[in-house]
């Protein structure tokens, strides 16, 4: 289960939105409980350094891994996934994603038709390295 | 000692270490006492050769060691080495829909639980559509419009004026041309991005398992019990989900046959619910006992449901269960229905492994019967002989018993069952007619009607008997 902040989810929105027809990509900071949940605080939008097609491949340099390492340690969060956007397509992880996807990361991938429609759906490796689909809950934090 | 930082997808593997010190040397040295020290890391930063892996990056300060000097690289006891996994992704290559399509299916796309991703296994779909009359053209008509992608129609059928109180896919102008025709210009015109294959044929038990093998879903619209029993064994027998429906007067039916769920277990199939057919002429079809033209409109559209949920996924489908809605009563029910052991072609044994006579299969009796016991006349003329105690009773009419009687008692057919108190209960009753066949007619209603136990049949009548016992008497 994985928790999104609605702010954190909007700026997800928006970015996939801005970069279309490309995708975008960053990374997801948060906390995750005992019982396993993950709570999304904030992510962070980085380029795709993808040389070629960025509207169905993206690619994240080391560099901006690196940032993304130290800037989880310096808000005391733990980088807990990446998120991406699919223009034109559903909110399924393709073969491509499967093949470069780390362990442990949850992998949000948002679907932006046309500048409109917007779905999120979150995915996580299992030890067979395949996707398994995390439920995702819009929590107002209060 | 150096600094080597872990990235967090890999430290599950270094007991959730971020930041491990390494003895100074070269990058392989550190890669080294790594994966000596957490085995678990081997796998993810090294390939089969030993080589470090292709997708994994390793940053000495801010430098790719492929630009240093690879695995030689020296690590000093200041260095700050990075493991760095490479982040990428894509979406699938091919692009789904156009602009256009997408517009066209937003109203699907934006139902939450449905989306592109329901749209897309529409469009990748091979529906196949039996009859385009009454339910089939509202099943049509919304497959269509849905964006079901490859649609095939079988009808060998041609319009008639008295199709178009319910036939709502067919217009004035199409009258008496072939309705696959007709209802493909109709669908065309409502969506252009859609395949359709047409059959302007009879489907029979030499064809159906053409045609159906190149379709993901079957959806039985057929006004008939062979053609229905036909849909449904060629459905079985190629592992197809059949969807059917069927009006009769008043009432519609639903139900989604031999649907394979996720977890691989299938549903029950028409042969489930109904083993046999009911007798020819019993059910008439709508030419003979009429329609109302909106209750096709209705159950057509159910059908079509459906078979949207069965391509998607989406929500649970009718396997399993059996729909019928009342239109005068306006009163629906669903009804478990479960596979039958006994199922002729998917059951435990099954007897049926290949298309058979599905017009002769509906003309033989409803129900199978159980044998009758019988006699024959050189039987019944030795228990004649040894002086068995007996009763014989003619069922046949008294004009033909003036012809010509072997002495039993008249009770014509039509009269049995007024008189079964002349029947003996308690002797053995021996029945006979001409052939045969009036006297098992009338065995069997005994039986099924007033329990009787004690009847045989004159095998073969009294033609039979004359012929092997009394050659002299008349025979007619």
């Amino acid at each position: 289960m994985i928790i999104i902040e609605p702010r954190v989810r909007q700026l997800m929105i928006e970015d996939a939105i801005n970069t279309f027809p490309d995708e975008c990509c960053g990374f997801l900071f948060g906390r995750e409980e005992h019982d396993g949940t993950r709570l999304i605080l904030d992510i962070l939008a980085v380029d795709n350094s993808k040389e070629g097609d960025k509207r169905r491949r993206f690619e994240i340099s080391p560099l901006d891994y690196m940032t993304a390492e130290q800037h989880a340690l310096d808000h005391d969060w733990t980088l807990l996934g990446i998120y991406h956007s699919h223009p034109n397509h559903p909110a399924i992880p393709s073969e491509h994603d499967r093949v470069a996807a780390q362990p442990f990361f949850s992998y949000v991938i948002v679907s932006v038709l046309e500048k409109e429609v917007i779905t999120l759906r979150s995915w996580i490796l299992n030890d067979d390295r395949q996707f398994e689909e995390e439920q995702i809950i819009d929590y107002q934090f209060s | 000692m150096a600094t080597v930082i872990i990235p967090t997808p890999l430290r599950k593997f270094t007991n959730n270490t971020a930041r491990l010190e390494v003895k100074a040397g070269t990058i392989q040295d550190t890669v080294n006492e790594l994966t000596r020290n957490f085995p678990d890391l081997k796998k993810h930063l090294l390939d089969e050769g030993g080589g470090i892996r292709s997708y994994v990056n390793i940053f000495v300060g801010n430098n790719d060691i492929r630009d240093l000097q690879q695995e030689h690289t020296a690590v000093k006891d200041d260095t700050v080495i990075s493991i760095v996994p490479a982040i990428a992704g894509g979406s699938p290559d091919q692009p789904l829909f156009t602009k256009e399509e997408l517009a066209r299916y937003n109203r699907h796309i934006i139902i939450p639980g449905f989306g592109m991703e329901a749209q897309q296994k529409l469009k990748k779909a091979k529906v196949l559509v039996i009859g385009s009359g009454g339910l089939g053209s509202p099943a049509l008509l919304y497959l269509a419009a849905a964006g079901v992608g490859t649609i095939g129609i079988v009808d060998f059928d041609v319009v008639d004026d008295s199709n178009l109180q319910r036939q709502v896919v067919f217009g004035v102008d199409e009258i008496g041309k072939p309705k696959v025709e007709a209802a493909k210009r109709r669908l065309e015109a409502l969506n252009p991005y859609i395949k359709l294959h047409l059959y302007n044929t009879h489907l029979n038990s030499s064809n159906a398992l053409d045609i159906f093998k190149d379709y993901d879903v079957i959806a039985d619209g057929t006004d008939n019990f062979p053609t229905r029993y036909l849909v449904n064994d060629a459905a079985v027998l190629l592992g197809k989900p059949n969807v059917y429906a069927s009006i009769f007067q008043f009432e519609g039916q639903v139900s989604v046959f031999n649907y394979t769920d996720s977890k691989g277990n299938t549903g029950p199939n028409y042969r489930d619910l109904y083993p046999t057919p009911p007798p020819p002429g019993l059910v008439p079809s709508c030419a003979e006992g009429g329609v109302l033209g909106v209750l096709p409109g209705i159950i057509g559209s159910l059908q079509a449901l459906e078979v949207i949920k069965v391509i998607t996924g989406v929500g649970e489908t009718l396997s399993g269960r059996f729909y019928i809605f009342d239109a005068l009563n306006f009163e629906s029910r669903t009804f478990n229905i479960r596979r039958r052991e006994d199922n002729p072609v998917n059951g435990k044994n099954p007897t049926i492994t290949a298309l058979i006579d599905y017009e002769q299969f509906c003309g033989m009796r409803a129900v199978e019967e159980k044998p009758l016991k019988e006699i024959t006349a050189k039987e019944l003329y030795d228990w004649q002989v040894k002086g068995e105690k007996f009763q014989l009773i003619d069922v046949r009419e008294p004009h033909e018993y003036d012809i010509v009687n072997i002495g039993g008692e008249l009770i014509p057919l039509a009269t049995v069952s007024d008189n079964t108190g002349r029947i003996d209960t308690e002797r053995k009753v021996v029945v006979h007619c001409k052939m045969g066949g009036r006297s098992a007619k009338a065995i069997r209603e005994l039986e099924e009607k007033f329990g009787f136990t004690n009847l045989y049949n004159l095998k073969g009548g009294i033609l039979s008997y004359i012929d092997e016992v009394q050659p002299e008497l008349t025979k007619y």
